[in-house]
């Protein structure tokens, strides 16, 4: 198994190679094979992504949160401790539960204050939050890749009545009025099924709904830049030579896709972050009292006056969308042949 | 008028119907079947209806009343009658005629789904169409400015704020704007204050205007985006070129060429957002605490209505396609090319 793969990864790099359009360095053919591989149009694109500088802030975020999420059980024992411990007695019960000080709170112990009525540390629930929302939305990205990539090559490989049939069915997926959809999905669902309950069942289910969902945006995508490759010359080659379907597939087409299917999984992982922000703002994403961003600002609704209180969790999904989209946009450029940065 | 124009608007119906049609099967299919591959047995569903307390022969008349033995395509025929032809239902404690767009029988509510349904209308309506009107405005204004001055400041600053407006989820923006105007200001009305439009125009309005900008603000940022990529794409085409070469004003040019080729797509994104739109502002609805369509989609799931679910989907499903058809047509009068497909 392990012997194919890396046959497979050496054909690539062949491939790529004899791909027209790429930018052949005559120095770097004396080298050697993996200098070859890297002048590829991934070491161009990560050319040009170095020196956009706005990109590399949007990646460095990413890079941060995501070490921040890893890290959150070490660095909530430093501030204000595990996500559900009560601190009521920062409370001033007289006002009904609102935290004593300013902004919610705030201090060394508790950087973003306290939430509302129940005075949980809402610095941990943040950072907790972050971990729910980046595993939601990167495992449901990874579906509707998968989901997309298989749909998308075949309906293009194909073409003929197998794209006809694909393409209308991404077409009423793309009409369909899918938030309402997957509410009344999440909420229609019984409490245990397929060996699954309580929080592991909910999280599989808003990984399934959401990544289900948004494959048609990946499977478009990859449809036409499938059409695109079959008419190229070299494929046209391979196919004289007497290459059968399954290698035009994986070594000539496969390898060509990477680039975009890259571009799209980053620029849906924002959407999938606030597709999950949403559902559990509506109270059928995770359940309480599992940290997640949008049930934070859900629970947040009720007590308006609080600013704090919905400001943390909502700046948490704004900045990272942000970041995610920031750095989706860069790639995007960097392997746009047409982009002149 | 043409007999080629007649056979397009003609199969342009048919695909419209078709589309609600499919929709439909899925829906009914998802909610009826899925719970049942999840092994709910049709007793369990029927529980919903009839609540826990009831006996175990109450509940196995109700699920044979409800028809939760038949076969899925018996149900869904049955369902599908009731659409078209309207029907008579057993509640149990008596008949109740359901005319003719037959949506089901609430059986929490006591009552049939359609008027119910008609009832939510107006509001959602009059969310979609005051937030359209402004992020057309808005959308397009911006995103032609920035094409036309591509790489100013303007055009710099204009796409920052939409890159941000396009990340922030919008029940977070209502929220702190409901917060910030409405509670701490005390410009705009609080949440929940909705007055129908026949009763009074200028309150409904008045009330309306916070769920508009903060829906608007999302759109505006993705038409601007929209819009700028468009217009760059076709103020760079030969036509424009050679318009410009035969002496033509630049306004000509900008308007009559290069705009109306770069709204054409942008007209149906927009029959698309805004048939989706009646049914799914959710999170604009539930921020603000409009009694909308979406709202009634999160309430029943709540309370585990499914015959309300699925008319809350299927009207916008109804909406989506109408909008796609309104489209067609228009472009029929727009372009056409479009009539000799």
């Amino acid at each position: 198994m392990v012997r194919t793969t890396s046959v497979t990864a050496e054909e690539v790099a062949l491939s790529t190679l004899e791909e027209p359009g790429h930018a052949m360095d005559p120095e770097a053919v004396v080298v050697g094979e993996r200098n070859i591989e890297g002048r590829s149009l991934s070491q161009i694109a990560w050319g040009r992504l170095r020196k956009d500088k706005v990109a590399l802030t949007g990646a460095f975020f990413i890079v941060f949160l995501v070490t921040v999420a890893l890290l959150a059980p070490l660095i909530v024992k430093v501030t204000g401790g595990p996500p559900d411990e009560y601190h009521q007695d920062l409370l001033d019960m007289a006002l009904g539960g609102v935290p004593n000080g300013f902004f919610g709170g705030m201090s060394w112990a508790h950087p973003m204050g306290l939430e509302v009525g129940n005075g949980r540390d809402i610095f941990s629930r943040v950072l907790y939050g972050a971990r729910i929302s980046l595993l939601i939305a990167i495992l449901a990205t990874t579906v509707s890749v998968v989901i997309g990539t298989v749909v998308g090559v075949v309906a293009g490989f194909f073409g003929g009545w197998v794209d006809a049939v694909l393409s209308r069915v991404m077409d009423v997926f793309l009409a369909f009025p899918l938030l309402v959809f997957a509410i009344a999905l999440s909420g229609v669902f019984p409490n245990e099924a397929f060996g699954l309950e309580g929080l592991p069942l909910r999280l599989a289910l808003l990984v399934f709904v959401i990544g289900f969902f948004n494959w048609p945006y990946i499977g478009r995508i990859v449809r036409g830049q499938t059409l695109s490759l079959r008419e190229r010359e070299y494929v046209e080659a391979a196919r004289s030579l007497g290459a059968r379907r399954p290698y035009i597939l994986f070594t000539e087409l496969l390898p060509n896709l990477i680039a975009p299917i890259l571009v799209y999984a980053t620029l849906t992982i924002p959407t999938n972050i606030l597709f999950e922000a949403a559902l559990s703002f509506l109270g059928v994403g995770v359940p309480p009292p599992t940290a997640s961003w949008g049930e934070m600002l859900s629970s947040a609704v009720d007590s308006y006056t609080a600013l704090h209180f919905m400001f943390w969790p909502g700046l948490a999904i704004f900045l990272t969308v942000l970041a995610f989209n920031l750095f989706g946009d860069g790639l995007r450029d960097a392997f746009d042949p047409k982009s002149s940065r | 008028m043409p007999t080629s124009v007649i056979s397009y608007i003609i199969r342009r119906l048919l695909a419209a119907v078709g589309l609600v049609v499919v929709i439909s099967m899925i829906t009914f299919a998802i909610f009826y079947l899925l719970p049942r591959l999840a092994g709910a047995s049709p007793e369990t569903l029927a529980t919903r209806y009839v609540g826990r307390a009831a006996t175990a022969d109450t509940v196995r008349v109700t699920a044979e009343r409800l028809g939760f033995y038949d076969p899925l395509y018996v149900q869904y025929w049955d369902w599908l009658k009731g659409v078209v032809l309207g029907t008579t239902i057993d509640t149990g404690a008596g008949t109740v005629q359901c005319p003719a767009p037959c949506l089901g029988y609430s059986f929490r509510n006591q009552e049939p789904v359609t008027p119910q349904v008609l009832d939510r209308l107006p509001v959602s309506f009059s969310l979609a169409i005051g937030a359209a009107v402004l992020w057309l405005i808005v959308g397009l204004s911006v995103g032609i400015l920035s094409a036309l001055r591509r790489g100013s400041f303007f055009d710099r600053a204009a796409m920052t704020f939409a890159l941000a407006g396009v990340s922030m989820p919008i029940f977070w923006t209502g929220l702190v704007a409901l917060a910030i105007f409405s509670y701490q200001l005390g410009i705009t009305p609080p949440g929940g204050s909705y007055t129908p439009f026949t009763e009074n125009p200028v309150q409904w309005a008045y009330g309306l205007l916070l769920p508009w900008i903060t829906l608007a603000l999302l759109f505006s940022a993705q038409y601007a985006r929209l819009t700028r990529a468009g217009m760059l794409e076709t103020m760079g085409e030969d036509y424009i070129r050679t318009a410009r070469a035969k002496g033509l004003r630049e306004r000509t040019v900008v308007t009559k060429h290069g705009l109306r080729a770069a709204l054409t797509p942008i007209v149906t994104i927009f029959g698309l957002d805004f048939g989706l739109l009646i049914g799914s502002a959710v999170l604009t609805e539930t921020a603000f605490g409009l009694p909308g369509l979406g709202q009634m989609a999160v309430d029943a799931t709540g309370s585990n209505d499914l015959p309300q679910v699925l008319g809350v989907v299927l009207l916008i499903a109804v909406f989506v396609a109408v909008a796609n058809l309104v489209v067609d047509l228009l472009y029929a009068v727009i372009d056409p090319r479009v009539r000799t497909r």
